[in-house]
């Protein structure tokens, strides 16, 4: 029992890592950068939740609105002031800036809110579901982080695939300025793009607080970085890929600490990951893109 | 003499002299603010890093400027030589008494150490491409430093014990912890010293600068260039990319050394990410490929927090703006039109030269 | 014997064969042109050729060394050099370097003497820098040795790449497209440093080419493929007056 119980969890945790790791894979589809603030926007996303519920004494959906209102916002000024005067510029300088904005992030939130952890109430309230006489507890959370990442999923997939927005996304993705030939705004689409990966981050940055209640500015780095990873894990750029990449991880990660060691379950997970990339280059799930010659 | 004026006027030789100029200068000018008073003791404390992060961003330049690869993991190989070093130094410190010396044969051993995870790392990272190897690095540097943080080392009679995870070994009389789990080392006798810090990197710029400028170092510029170029005139690619990023690793090893013998207390967790991004930031800031660009990059983004201490709290928020203003900047228009026009001019004058030799 | 054998040479991507059973027979110090319409996969021989591709049926030899299955720096270290229909050029490095990357193989010292720069390296780098001018002199180039490769004009890339090739002392030279992009004037210089080339160095060349006329020029035999296949062989002279030849060029 103990063994479903820890996939459970970790599936749980997984699907968290799954939403960040759409919002990433999303960005990266269409910017081709590493968005290193992706990680902070989830910590900003927490905070103002916090804020809202706590603070200002809102319902708990009414902070989960804000969060992704807030979210949205700062994805597409950081994208705007940060990115946007770089698009033509080596990757590597949009990298650094965006370790830049990482900082800003967490230094700014470091001031506002200091760093003394917070501890986060819960949006998700209710009895856990019980199940085989109580051996197996499944808590409200973990439902709602499950079902939350297959709807966003799903909804993603429905809307780049069918909608004209989200055809015009994947026009970008592939060549910019044939894209903007064929009289597409190519920086209303970027910019839709990072609005819909930082309002995913505000809604990961929620789930995961309500999860693991602590709260500090640096809360979001290392889910950006391990969601990053589900992102490759699965095939950068690729929707289906980021959502199995983010649940196996969750399920590695748990079933890790659960049955080696609490200490090296990043190693592990990170070692998976470099077998994965060694076997298959591209990710699970991700396209071969080979130079002509 | 007339030697050497041309070696100076060549782009090589300019860029040679200015490196070795730059250090020597500035260990001048510090020895006598010291001599003088005139350099407050948190300066003074941050000689020793400042030096350190410097042979970083040098070695780190030669896989990212001078093969082109993006590593996100540097520092696990600040760590892995940050701890051999200890542990060298430690088990030698009867053996050798004369301090610097057994600072050097540390360094040389952490070096060794470090070459080798270079080698561990690199054949199976380098045989990706692009974003994927980068994250694939960040994946090592994160492994390394969780290794480290379970291991536990301990010296007596009997020799070194060693385990990993748990501490399940039993020391004799007179034995002593020298790596402790989580908590790491304490207690380390400080080896290094600014002047130290300054020959070590004067050591890594004779190397570095030699392997740039060689048959290796231009291979490695090649591959970086134009991979398939470079395999269609016979030069091994998977050997020369491994070549430049274990010399690389070795070095960081060795600036591993330099940074653990300056505190009383190492940990693992302080070679973490955000070390691998800071060094990373030296040397995308002080220009890919250029050497004396990272020295002064490294120097001064290392100082930056301590000149800012007077805005207390802010200081590293206005830290993050000048990194985001300085990487807009050097990306605008305006500069780049700049580089263009340069490029454009030396076209232009290309087009035009001869098959005429343009003076000896 | 001829000096390269390729007997039946065939590869696919997928489902398309790209190239199907081409033989080839070029003798050494010849001059040979590979020809064909756009897409008749005159570069994806050249890929096989130097290993770039691993061919999925057929062979290749050289002085009846076997090639299949060899790398790329392999091949070249055998006597086969090349250049690109797409310039690749080492584009931060000086003209100079560039050449001198091409001396990798030919003038060397070990490792240890690039990290002192002790033992031979002077006299090495010295013999490289002069080996390297006389080849760009050859080329016109010498006067923009310091110029970094990407700031050269067009034409200069190309004989760049040219003079780098040769810097790997090959046997057999294989040009891709070598005059493209050049204007009338430019080409013809091209070719006539091609001749000389070959003389000088005493080397095989197997060039590709679009432009008919500008080959029968100077080549003395010629293949010509499409669609992948070999339509025809022989003298310029018997391959333009093929009618197969002519129906694949001007479409019926």
């Amino acid at each position: 029992m103990s063994f479903l119980n820890h996939l459970i969890s970790g599936i749980s945790l997984g699907s968290i890592y799954a939403i960040i790791a759409l919002g990433y894979t999303m960005v990266y589809g269409i910017a081709k950068m590493l968005n290193f603030a992706h990680g902070d926007v989830i910590m900003v996303g927490g905070y103002m939740c916090f804020c809202a519920t706590t603070y200002l004494g809102w319902p708990a959906w009414m902070g989960v609105v804000l969060a992704v209102i807030v979210c949205t916002a700062l994805g597409v000024v950081i994208e705007r002031l940060a990115y946007k005067p770089l698009r033509m510029a080596p990757s590597l300088a949009v990298l650094i800036t965006a370790i830049g904005v990482s900082y800003f992030l967490q230094n700014a939130a470091l001031l506002i809110w200091s760093s003394n952890p917070k501890t986060f109430t819960s949006v998700v309230t209710g009895e856990a579901l019980s199940l085989f006489g109580g051996q197996m507890q499944i808590s409200k959370v973990t439902l709602v982080a499950i079902a939350a990442c297959l709807v966003i999923m799903v909804a993603l997939m429905l809307f780049t695939g069918k909608s004209k927005v989200g055809t015009a996304m994947r026009a970008v993705s592939e060549d910019k300025g044939a894209a903007q030939l064929m009289g597409i705004n190519v920086n209303t689409t970027i910019s839709i793009t990072f609005a819909i990966g930082s309002g995913l981050a505000a809604i990961a940055g929620v789930l995961l607080c309500s999860a693991y209640p602590t709260l500090m500015p640096t809360t979001g780095s290392l889910p950006g970085i391990k969601a990053f990873t589900a992102a490759v894990f699965g095939g950068i750029g690729s929707i289906p890929g980021a959502f199995i990449g983010g649940i196996l991880l969750g399920i590695i990660e748990i079933f890790a600490k659960a049955y080696i060691s609490t200490q090296l379950s990043d190693a592990i997970v990170f070692a998976v990951l470099i077998v994965v990339l060694l076997v298959k280059p591209d990710g699970l799930l991700g396209k071969h893109v080979s130079e002509k010659v | 003499m007339n030697k050497l004026k041309s070696y100076a006027a060549s782009k090589r030789g300019r860029d040679t002299l200015l490196c070795f100029g730059i250090v020597i200068i500035a260990y001048i000018i510090v020895q006598a603010a010291i001599a003088g008073g005139g350099i407050s003791s948190q300066i003074k404390g941050l000689l020793v890093p400042i030096c350190a992060y410097v042979v970083m961003a040098i070695s780190l330049n030669l896989t990212v400027g001078i093969l082109g690869e993006l590593s996100l993991g540097h520092a696990g190989f600040m760590s892995v030589g940050a701890f051999a070093g200890i542990v060298t130094t430690t088990c030698l410190a009867d053996a050798i008494p004369l301090a610097p010396l057994r600072l050097a044969v540390a360094m040389v051993v952490a070096g060794l150490f470090a070459a080798i995870a270079g080698v561990i790392v690199g054949v199976p990272v380098l045989r990706l491409k692009g974003d994927y190897l980068a994250i694939v690095t960040l994946a090592f540097g994160e492994i390394i430093k969780n290794i480290v943080n379970v291991m536990y080392l301990g010296l007596d009679d009997a020799g070194l014990h060693f385990s990993l995870v748990n501490q399940n070994f039993q020391l004799g009389d007179g034995g002593k912890m020298i790596i402790n789990g989580p908590i790491g080392v304490s207690g380390v006798t400080k080896l290094s010293t600014f002047t130290s810090g300054v020959v070590l990197i004067l050591v890594t710029l004779f190397f570095v600068l030699n392997f740039v400028n060689s048959r290796t170092g231009r291979a490695v510029m090649a591959v970086r260039d134009n991979k398939i170029a470079a395999d269609s005139i016979g030069i091994s690619t998977s050997h020369y990319k491994l070549l430049a990023f274990v010399v690389s690793a070795a070095f960081a090893g060795m600036a591993g050394t330099l940074y653990a013998m300056n505190f009383s207390t190492v940990t693992a967790a302080k070679f973490d990410f955000n070390t691998s991004i800071l060094v990373l930031v030296f040397v995308v800031l002080g220009g890919l490929g250029n050497i004396w660009g990272s020295i002064i990059a490294a120097t001064l983004l290392t100082l930056l927090p301590e000149l800012l201490r007077g805005l207390s709290n802010y200081r590293m928020l206005i830290y993050a703006i000048l990194l985001i203003a300085m990487m807009l900047f050097n990306n605008s228009s305006f500069k780049v039109r700049l580089l263009e026009k340069r490029a454009m001019r030396q076209m232009e004058k290309a087009e035009k030269a001869g098959g005429k030799k343009e003076g000896a | 014997m001829a000096m390269l054998e390729v007997t039946s040479l065939g590869i696919s991507f997928g489902g398309l064969r790209a190239v199907d059973e081409l033989s080839m027979k070029i003798e050494k110090g010849g001059l040979v042109g590979l020809i064909g319409p756009n897409g008749a996969g005159k570069t994806t021989a050249f890929n096989m050729l130097t290993g770039v591709y691993r061919p999925t049926d057929g062979g290749i030899r050289l002085d009846g060394q076997n090639l299949i299955g060899k790398k790329p720096h392999e091949i070249c270290k055998l006597g086969v050099a090349r250049t690109f229909q797409n310039i690749r050029l080492f584009s931060q490095l000086s003209v100079l370097d560039n050449v001198k990357t091409g001396l990798h193989n030919q003038i060397t010292y070990s490792f240890a003497e690039s990290m002192f720069h002790l033992g031979s390296y002077r006299k090495k780098e010295k013999q490289m820098d002069e080996k390297a001018m006389e080849l760009l002199r050859v080329f016109d180039l010498d006067g923009v040795a310091d110029y970094k490769a990407a700031n050269l004009p067009y034409g200069k890339q190309r004989k760049l790449e040219i003079a780098r090739a040769l810097a790997t002392n090959p046997k057999l030279l294989l040009l891709d497209e070598p005059a493209a992009g050049m204007n009338p004037n430019e080409t013809e210089e091209l070719m006539e440093t091609i001749e000389i080339v070959r003389k000088r160095f005493g080397v095989t060349v197997l060039l590709i080419e679009h432009d008919m006329k500008l080959v029968s020029g100077i080549c003395e035999y010629l293949y010509v493929l499409n669609f992948g296949r070999l339509l025809a062989e022989g003298t310029p002279k018997e391959v333009l007056s093929n009618p197969e030849v002519v129906k694949a060029y001007l479409g019926e």
